[in-house]
Order: structure tokens, then C-alpha cells, then sequence
């Protein structure tokens, strides 16, 4: 067990380097001279070069990489161009936003997709079975941002139940804060149960050929005995490292929905950061959203061996 | 054979989004991007199908070029992710060893970036336009192509056959070309197909967001993102272009289910 | 005379979809305490008669027609809540794959408790200690221990007691074994298939044994049941059935049995095609993070030679290395140490070209020995391409020529997948013998065949070989078929060879105490034709 933890993060810790240095990279290649974006175009040679030295920018690349990575290891992630705050507790701040939505939404879809897979392949080649199967595939194929434009519009502004634009702080005021939050988490909800289902479903398909199911039959075990014992565990372990991959592409999308919701999450900083061409910012959120999906994964893995006991030893 | 609608619903979505895509490469209705403010944000009728915009364009004309767009963009992209994604992921599966784990430790570091995001930072290195959108997004799918590949060639390398084949006295270069990859391209078929959906969707979303396919151009992403602020009075600008993407999507997922019942082994073995 | 435990009459199964027939009109009995043997190849619908009893047939087949009683109480129609009071109650089941019949999930010790805590009214301590008794009784060696670890921590072996063990820990009336012992090692299965019977002796429990293997049938079984296609060929005592068979199927099944033949006699001295010497191979210990694990020695000194022409059989349990001898002397594994001289040139140093072309190999597994992107024509002529001096006429003549011999004329355009495992092991036989190798290693060559298949692939093997004069190496778990076919026998353990003779010699006269519990554990018929048979031998 102690082997298999170790092992795990050994193995995070070149992925993580590997990041850095392909964030790094990304911001060197975008075309045009950072200083003169940020003085502007008729900046003063001598305060030029002054900015330039102060970020270090006079020193070969390498070094300038690991002088960033320095940086990096004590939280320093450099400052805004646009308002010159400290990125880091910017990115943390708007975060809060963006994991608040995405946590919740997979939750539910997780805790809906499991049962419904289960239910699914229990009853293969039924008409339920048809029908969760066909439900999954369409949730499948509509986008996020679309299915948040449609429940804005039924539910913001024909029936008038939910606020349309805008965002409260939970710390503000807990009521408001839900209402805002409730058509963002549902559209992701909706959203990822079509790929949880179907992952669920395959999933328990192949454990319930296996000849321990039988086997628990055989013994007697009532069928929802059968099913949550030794059906849901082991069709669980496969769709819970699913969840991880889920989370990351989440994270990835979250800039729609929060477009389309006018959440202050991390993707919208991410787009608008791009469009005020604010480097810092962005390296910033690349670097972080990287970092989160790594440790997401992470975690995923370690917790991996709670629902197959076969991966500590292997 | 329950799942043979699936192909006939899949197939159909799909031909009917290609002959769309086709014809409007010669011809549309209207000039999608010809703008008449005296017939701004008409609704549908039978002089336009689905209605104008707020410039007054044709609507049925605009999507029919987003198909066009989005269909050359989706393939295009699949076709460089697909290429060098087999190709790296087959030169890792095949040398094994040291290369294999340099190769695959950058691209796990790429993958550690959903792949939208990673579109995204290569669209602000070269700029938002089509040949962009169709590097960027393909670059960012490389990576889980080829651990794909790589993963079934290895696990194809397993199998007696392969053996069979280093027995007779074939070299292990042949045996890679005769044996191992004809036997990888039906995973690779599948991931192909389901991509397609992928990059739709991604395209879309970064239209969406304004860092795709710059306007006035149609995308199906595009128009969405310009129909937000007439979503209440003009209803049909928001629904249409969102219809287009979804039902392609289905497409997509219903073909590709299909396409990977038929490759499963038990059905072959029946 | 009382009435019998188990009455199964007129059953008739379907597929639900096609509506092909699976069982059709089947009907026997099972004594109390009585050892009964259900006797059929693949597709006979032997385990869907069984699993039938129990209600648990697999999706997609159902019981059409028939009764089935079990102590009178009719089990067709009865209520689902009924039926799983008597599942493991009244009747338990063992099922064939020990990988995957045990919930890897779920503690050995939460596996055996779980069905005593559904039909029997005990404290947890109860439970555990019966358990514990249990896990004794099948002599696994730390009760304890095993009651808490999980399933993938036992060998196949280990994992058929601990399945037994949970069964008979609730003392059934009848126990279902299907194929129990099939995917186990020789002598594996004779402790779990001894263990098995006197547990049921102890419980007074009548016993179902399905199974291929009529060596099983003759010395456990009472009475059986032979089954082909879905229709009951043939029922009676085991004696009657295996000496005297009415019907031609069960004959049939009968002379598939390899027989000894005659002895050849000693070869003449002389410069043997291949001799191994000090072989070693060495599996690399798993990579640690800063550390290798020590190598694990697969093959530890190995000395063996083979004639021309001649078979060596090479025999021996699970990990007893023989499978890796095999591959080792083909170079498809490297050796850590030793050589082996083919014609007398060293071919391990040299990577020598002529003996790659001279030397096959026939795998165990026809399903994934032959591509599947590749027509059976393909597949027979692949060899061939390293014989440039052949033109593509002859080349294609050749071809023909070989599946003509195979007995597969005009399967050339055929796909493997179209194939019957017996088709495709000698579409196996064809890519091997098509080069016309001196020097062929057949691996467990019919072991996944039915048992008629195997006589008729072993015949196949055995004509080809005379025809063609190549040296064979053997290996098998199956002392029978060894029996049939070598010449001389090599008996491995643990990654050396114990014992190596002729094959009178080691099957008449072994010196070795593993090669005397190898054919002790060996079920032959024990009738007096096959008894007679042994004593002239």
C-alpha cells in the first residue's frame, strides 16, 4: 500500500515539471515583446529596459526558467499587467467560483450515473434499459453551452423563477448565492451524466457476465443484495477513475458556462485575460488548471485502491 | 439487432450535415454574409426558413456555411491529430524502452491540460483564425491519441500471433506493419469517430467564446455566442445554430456507438 | 426405495432470441449421496442443465418446457423468495473459473460468512469460527490469515478450496460442480477433486460433477450422463458406460482417449539435432523505485538433448517452467546462461538464421495464435516468404497442398474467425509444418480442443510428424496425451528437469517422487480393458 502511494506521486513529480516547462514555453513563443505590451508602444528605451532587467528578462532563457521556477515554489506567480494584483490570490478567488459548480455537478452526476448504468445493465436490452441509454446518448451530444442558454431562457426569463445575470458570494448572502448557482450546476450536471451513464452501464455489463455474481446468486443472496454488493463496487472502480478525466475536461469548459452564466469563476479570467493580452494571467491559469487536473488525478489513483484491493499489491 | 437503428439514425444525421456542408460550398439561399438592416431579426418565414439576424442575414444560409466551416475544420483537425498521434504513439509501442517513457512523460504532461485549454494557449501563440483553430485543436488531441495507439499496440505485441510471426523468421519492422497495425486500426477507427465530435464541440466552444473562427464568418459557435443578447425577442437565433451542433453530435455518438459494437471481438467471435 | 434427491425431466432450454434449441428433452435423476457425472464437449448444454436447477440461467436462454423437483418440491414455477432459500441452502454450486468466481472486492472471510448469515440464524463469532473450522477442513494452511485476505492473493488451486469451502460450509443436499478443477494443474486438481469428495461423503451430499474429462468420470463417479448437442446421448453406471457404451457418440468419446502405442525402439547413437546444455533463463525481479527485486530463475539448468525426428515430452505442473523451456529453446526468451547446439552450431551466440527457419512452434491458444486481419491462405503462406527460391506458383501450390493435408481443402479465402477451435489449431499445424521445420515445439497443442478434437488434432499431429520426420518437443500438463505421443518424457519442477527417460520407462518405472504423484494425480480409466492395457504396456 505504502509502495503503491509512493510510486504514485514519484510519478507526478515530472509530469509537474514538465507543465511548468511547457507553460513556460507557450508564454515565450506568443508573438511581441511583453515590455513593450506593457509600457505601451512609445515607452522610454532606458525605462524599458529597466522593466526589462526587473523581470529578468536580459537573462539567457534557461536561466530565466529557473529563476521563474524559484518563484513558482514560493507561491509567486507574478502580477497583473491590468491591475498589477498579485496573481495568485486572484486565481484562488475566482476559483473558489469555478470548484464550487464543477464539484457539486459531478457529484450528482456521479451519485445519478452509477444508479442508472447499474439499473441499465441489470435490465440490458429492456425498453428502461433503451431508454437510459438513449437519455445518456442525447445528454451526450448537446452542448453545455447551449443547454445553458435554453434553461437561462425557459427559467430566467419566461418563467421569471431564477435570476438571470449576475453572481453573490455564498459569504454574502447563502439564498442568493444558490439561486445563482442552481442552472449553472444543473447544465453541467446534465451534461456529464450522459458520459457517467454510459460508462456506468459498460461497466456493469462486464461485471455482471463474471461468475461471482452467479456465484452470490448461487449462495442465496437476494438480488439487491447482488447488485449493491458485489456489482456496484466493482462497476464502481473503473467509472470512479472516469471521474477524474470528468473533472479536468470540467475545468477545461467551465469558461462557457461561466460566459454564459456571468460567473467571475477562473475560466472567464482565463478569456479575458487573453483578450487584454495579460500574460501573467494566463500563464497563471494554464499553470494552475494543470496543476489542479494533475492532483485531481492524483488523488483519483490514490483513492483507487479502496474499491479494488487488488492494486495495492500489484 | 437493436443497435442497427443506431447506425441508420447516426448515418443519416451525419450524410445529411456532409450534403449540407457540400452544398453550401456552391450554393446557399442567400449571401450568408450579405447584411440588409431593413430585415433585421425577421422571424422564421418562408422567405427565410429560420429567420434573419440582427444584421438582417439569412439564418438558413449562415448555418449551412457553419456546417460547411465546422466540417472542414473537424476533419482537418482529426486528420493531423490522427496522423501524428499514430505516429508517435506507434514509434513509443514499437521502440519501447527509454523512448517510449520519454515520449510518453510529455505527452502525460500535455494531457495533464484539457484539451480545450491546451487549444486555447496555442490559439494565443498563432493567432485566431481557421488554419489556427485547425492546428491548435489538433495539436491538443495529439496527445490522447497517441497514448491510444500506443497502448494498443502494446497490448497487440502480447498476443501469440505476434509470436507466431518472430517464430516464421519475420523481422520485428514486418511484423509491426503486417500484423500489428491492421489489427490497431479498428480502435483507432473509433477514436477517430468520436473525436470528430469532440472537436466539433471544442470548435464551437471557443466560437463561442469569441477565440475561434473570427466573424463575420459563420460558425454554429459564433452565431450562438452574437444571438445571447436577442435571446428573449429573438428566440430561433439561439435555438437553430445549437440544433445544428446537437443533432450532429448525436450523429457522431450514435455512428461511433455502431462502429465499436461491430469491432468488439465477442461480436466477432458471436 | 426412497425417492430420488433430484428429478429432471423432459428439460427443454432456448435461446431467447434465436429460439435455438440448447437442452432439448432431457431427463434424469440424482440419488441422495449419490457422485453422478455429466459427461459432454462444447455446446453439449451440460452447464445450462445444471445452472437450469438453480433458476441462474445466463441472459439471453430460458427453460422452455420440462419439470425439475428437488425433494419432491417442483423448482419450474416456484416463488423467486423460495428459490433463493434453497440456492446454498439445498443446493450449492462450484464454479470453473477460480479467477473470477471469488468477488475480488470482498474478503475471503465476508465471502464464506455471507451465505450462513442469509440462512442461518448465528452470532457473528459463530460465523466466524465455522468459517474458520471450514478453512481448516480443506487444508488451507492459516485459517486466520486467509479469512481476512483477499481472493487474489491464492493461487487457482487455493481459490477452488476456498470456493468449496464456502459451499460446503452450508451443507447443501446437492452441490453443482461445473468443470471445477478444468482451468487447474494436475495435481491441483486431484486434492481439490479428493477434498471434494469426502467432504460430500462427511455431509451425506449428492454430487453433479459436469465435466469433459472421463479420466474424472471413472474414478470419482457413480453413474453418468452423457450429453451431445442438447440430447442425452446415453445414462448409466460409470463402468457400463466407459467398457460396454451403447451408442456410437459415447464410443466415439471413449477411443478419444489417448492410448499408448507401441514403443519405438532405441534411437541410433549419433549427433542429436538439438542438445541444450546448463540452460538458464532468468525473469527480471519488478523495478522498484530505486531498487530491482532479485531475478526469479524460470529455468535453472537445464540439459537435454533430441533427436531427429524423435518427440520429447516435457511434463510438469504450473510454474514448473516448462512452457519457458519451450520458448527459450526457440530464442523467443533470452538465456541468462548455458547453450544450445542445433546440428552442433552454437545458435544461442551466433543468433544463427538457418535454425530460426528450421524450428515452430504450435501454440496452446488457437483463438490468439492466428491474426485476425488475415484470410487462412494468408496466414499458411506467411512462412513461406522466407523461402525466396519457391516461385508464387509453387508457393501457392504448397499452400493448397498443406491445408489438403490438414484436412482443410478450400479454406484458403476463410477468415480465422469463422473457424472451430479444432479448425484453427490445425490452420496452427499447417503454418508450422508448411516450411518443413526439423525442429517444432508444440505448447499444450490440444489442451483447449474438445476431447474429440484433440484425438483427431493429436492423430493429425502424429501422421504429419512421420510424414515429415521433424524433432518435437511436447509440453503438456496431460499425461495421457503424452502417453500417446513421446518417445522419451521429461519431468520439470520448479525450473529443473527431475527426472528424463523413455516413456515406458517414466510412465512404468518413475524414479522421482513428483513424477509418482504426476501419474498418481493422473485420472486414467480404471476399468479392467484400460487396467490390462497398463500391465502389458
Amino acid at each position: 500500500m505504502l509502495g503503491y502511494l509512493a510510486r504514485r506521486l514519484a510519478m507526478t513529480i515530472p509530469t509537474l515539471l514538465l507543465v511548468a516547462v511547457a507553460v513556460f514555453t507557450l508564454v515565450r513563443l506568443i508573438p511581441g515583446d511583453p515590455v513593450q505590451v506593457m509600457l505601451g508602444d512609445n515607452a522610454d528605451p532606458a525605462q524599458a529596459a529597466q522593466l526589462r532587467a526587473q523581470l529578468g528578462l536580459d537573462q539567457p532563457v534557461p536561466l530565466q526558467f529557473l529563476y521563474w521556477l524559484g518563484k513558482l515554489a514560493t507561491g509567486d506567480l507574478g502580477h497583473s499587467i491590468t491591475n498589477n494584483l498579485p496573481v495568485l490570490p486572484l486565481i484562488l478567488e475566482r476559483f473558489q467560483v469555478s470548484a464550487t459548480i464543477v464539484l457539486v455537478a459531478v457529484g450528482l452526476a456521479a451519485c445519478i450515473a452509477v444508479v442508472a448504468g447499474l439499473v441499465a445493465a441489470w435490465k440490458q436490452n429492456s425498453a428502461l434499459d433503451l431508454a437510459i441509454v438513449g437519455g445518456a446518448t442525447l445528454l451526450l451530444s448537446i452542448p453545455s453551452f447551449w443547454l445553458g442558454l435554453l434553461l437561462l431562457l425557459l427559467f430566467g426569463l419566461k418563467l421569471k423563477w431564477l435570476p438571470v445575470i449576475g453572481y453573490v458570494p455564498f459569504s454574502e448572502n447563502v439564498w442568493q448565492a444558490t439561486l445563482f448557482m442552481v442552472l449553472p450546476i444543473v447544465t453541467l450536471t446534465a451534461v456529464e451524466i450522459g458520459v457517467l451513464t454510459r460508462m456506468a452501464r459498460a461497466a456493469s455489463i462486464e461485471v455482471l457476465r463474471l461468475e461471482y455474481v452467479t456465484h452470490a446468486r448461487a449462495k442465496g443472496v437476494p438480488e439487491w443484495l447482488v447488485l449493491g454488493r458485489h456489482v456496484l463496487p466493482n462497476a464502481f472502480a473503473p467509472t470512479w477513475t472516469l471521474i477524474g478525466l470528468v473533472l479536468g475536461h470540467l475545468l477545461g469548459g467551465i469558461a462557457v458556462i461561466e460566459t454564459v452564466f456571468t460567473l467571475p469563476g477562473l475560466g472567464r479570467l482565463l478569456v479575458d485575460s487573453i483578450f487584454a493580452r495579460d500574460y501573467p494571467v494566463v500563464q497563471g491559469c494554464l499553470l494552475f488548471t494543470a496543476v489542479i487536473y494533475v492532483v485531481v488525478n492524483l488523488i483519483v489513483d490514490l483513492c483507487y485502491p479502496l474499491f479494488d484491493p487488488r492494486v495495492a499489491v500489484a | 439487432m437493436k443497435w442497427r437503428i443506431n447506425t441508420v439514425i447516426g448515418g443519416a444525421l451525419i450524410g445529411l450535415v456532409l450534403g449540407t456542408a457540400a452544398t453550401a460550398a456552391f450554393w446557399t439561399p442567400f449571401d450568408p454574409l450579405r447584411i440588409n438592416l431593413k430585415a433585421r431579426l425577421h422571424a422564421p418565414s418562408a422567405l427565410h426558413w429560420f429567420g434573419t439576424d440582427e444584421f438582417g442575414r439569412d439564418v438558413l444560409s449562415r448555418l449551412m456555411a457553419g456546417a460547411a466551416a465546422s466540417v472542414v475544420v473537424a476533419l482537418a483537425t482529426v486528420l493531423i491529430a490522427v496522423g501524428v498521434g499514430v505516429l508517435v504513439g506507434g514509434v513509443a509501442g514499437y521502440l519501447r524502452g527509454w523512448t517510449d517513457r520519454i515520449i510518453m512523460a510529455v505527452n502525460d504532461a500535455l494531457l495533464a491540460f484539457p484539451g480545450i485549454l491546451l487549444a486555447l494557449a496555442v490559439m494565443i501563440v498563432i493567432g485566431a483564425n481557421k488554419s489556427g483553430l485547425v492546428l491548435a485543436l489538433g495539436l491538443a488531441y495529439i496527445p490522447s491519441v497517441a497514448r491510444v495507439v500506443r497502448g494498443t499496440v502494446l497490448s497487440i505485441r502480447e498476443k501469440e500471433y505476434i509470436e507466431a510471426s518472430r517464430v516464421i523468421g519475420n523481422s520485428e519492422f514486418y511484423s509491426m506493419l503486417r500484423h500489428v497495425l491492421p489489427n490497431a486500426i479498428a480502435p483507432v477507427a473509433v477514436l477517430a469517430t468520436s473525436m470528430f465530435g469532440w472537436v466539433l464541440l471544442a470548435e464551437s466552444a471557443l466560437s463561442f467564446l469569441g477565440l475561434g473562427v473570427p466573424p463575420p464568418a459563420p460558425t454554429w459557435g459564433n452565431m450562438l455566442a452574437a444571438s445571447r443578447p436577442y435571446m428573449e425577442t429573438a428566440a430561433w437565433l439561439s435555438i437553430a445554430p445549437g440544433l445544428c451542433i446537437a443533432l450532429t453530435l448525436l450523429g457522431i455518438n450514435l455512428l461511433g456507438d455502431s462502429l465499436r459494437d461491430s469491432f468488439d471481438p465477442r461480436m466477432a467471435h458471436g | 426405495m426412497t425417492a430420488p434427491l433430484l428429478t429432471v425431466d423432459h428439460l427443454r432450454i432456448e435461446a431467447a432470441r434465436t429460439g435455438a434449441v440448447v437442452v432439448d428433452d432431457v431427463s434424469f435423476a440424482i440419488e441422495r449421496g449419490e457422485f453422478l457425472a455429466v459427461v459432454g464437449e462444447s455446446g453439449s448444454g451440460k452447464t445450462a442443465a445444471a445452472r437450469a436447477i438453480l433458476g441462474l440461467l445466463p441472459p439471453g436462454l430460458r427453460r422452455v418446457g420440462g419439470a425439475i423437483r428437488l425433494d419432491g418440491e417442483d423448482l419450474a414455477d416456484i416463488a423467486p423468495r423460495r428459490m433463493r432459500a434453497l440456492r446454498g441452502r439445498s443446493v450449492g454450486m462450484v464454479f470453473q473459473e477460480p479467477m473470477v468466481s471469488l468477488n475480488p472486492a470482498i474478503s475471503v472471510g465476508a465471502q464464506m460468512a455471507e451465505g450462513l448469515a442469509l440462512h442461518e440464524r448465528l452470532t457473528r463469532g459463530e460465523i466466524r469460527q465455522r468459517c474458520l473450522d471450514m478453512l481448516a477442513r480443506v487444508q488451507i494452511r492459516d485459517p486466520e490469515r486467509t479469512f481476512d485476505a483477499y481472493p487474489h492473493e491464492f493461487s487457482g488451486g487455493m481459490r477452488q478450496r476456498i470456493m468449496l469451502a464456502s459451499v460446503m460450509l452450508l451443507k447443501p443436499k446437492l452441490l453443482l460442480a461445473d468443470e471445477p478443477t478444468t482451468a487447474l494443474d494436475t495435481l491441483s486438481q486431484r486434492e481439490v477433486l479428493d477434498l471434494m469428495v469426502e467432504l460430500a461423503r462427511d455431509h451425506g451430499t449428492a454430487v453433479m460433477l459436469i465435466t469433459h474429462n472421463l479420466g474424472l468420470v471413472s474414478r470419482y463417479a457413480q453413474r453418468a450422463v452423457v450429453l451431445r448437442q442438447g440430447k442425452l446421448v446415453e445414462t448409466g453406471s460409470v463402468r457400463q458406460i466407459l467398457s460396454a457404451p451403447r451408442e456410437a457418440y459415447t464410443r466415439q468419446l471413449v477411443d478419444a482417449l489417448p492410448r499408448r502405442r507401441a514403443a519405438t525402439g532405441p534411437r541410433a547413437a549419433g549427433e542429436p539435432l538439438i542438445s541444450v546444455r546448463g540452460l538458464k533463463v532468468a525473469f527480471g525481479g519488478r523495478q522498484r523505485l530505486f531498487r530491482r527485486d532479485a531475478d526469479v530463475a524460470a529455468i535453472n539448468g537445464v540439459d537435454l538433448e533430441i533427436g531427429a525426428s524423435e518427440t520429447v515430452a516435457v511434463v510438469g505442473g504450473s510454474g514448473s517452467g516448462k512452457t519457458t523451456l519451450g520458448r527459450a529453446m526457440l530464442r523467443l526468451i533470452p538465456a541468462a546462461a548455458g547453450e544450445i547446439r542445433f546440428q552442433g552450431r552454437d545458435v544461442i551466440a551466433t543468433r544463427d538464421r538457418a535454425f530460426r527457419l528450421a524450428s515452430q512452434l504450435v501454440f496452446q491458444d488457437p483463438y490468439s495464435s492466428l491474426d485476425p486481419r488475415m484470410r487462412v491462405g494468408e496466414i499458411v503462406a506467411e512462412p513461406l516468404r522466407h523461402v525466396p527460391e519457391l516461385s508464387s506458383s509453387e508457393r501457392d501450390r504448397r499452400v493448397a497442398s498443406m491445408l489438403d493435408e490438414v484436412g482443410l481443402a478450400g479454406f484458403a479465402q476463410r477468415w480465422p474467425h469463422e473457424l472451430s477451435g479444432g479448425q484453427r489449431q490445425r490452420i496452427a499445424i499447417a503454418r508450422a509444418i508448411v516450411r518443413h521445420p526439423s525442429f517444432v515445439v508444440a505448447d499444450e497443442p490440444v489442451s483447449a480442443l474438445d476431447m474429440t478434437i484433440q484425438a483427431q488434432v493429436l492423430k493429425l499431429f502424429e501422421r504429419l510428424q512421420a510424414q515429415y520426420g521433424f524433432a518435437c518437443l511436447f509440453i503438456s500438463h496431460d499425461l495421457a496425451a503424452v502417453e500417446q505421443v513421446a518417445d522419451r518424457v521429461v519431468v520439470m519442477q520448479g525450473g529443473r528437469i527431475v527426472e528424463q527417460g523413455s516413456r515406458d520407462d517414466v510412465f512404468d518405472r518413475p524414479q522421482h517422487e513428483y513424477t509418482r504423484a504426476l501419474l498418481a494425480a493422473t485420472p486414467v480409466l480404471d476399468f479392467a480393458g484400460q487396467a490390462a492395457a497398463r500391465a502389458s504396456g
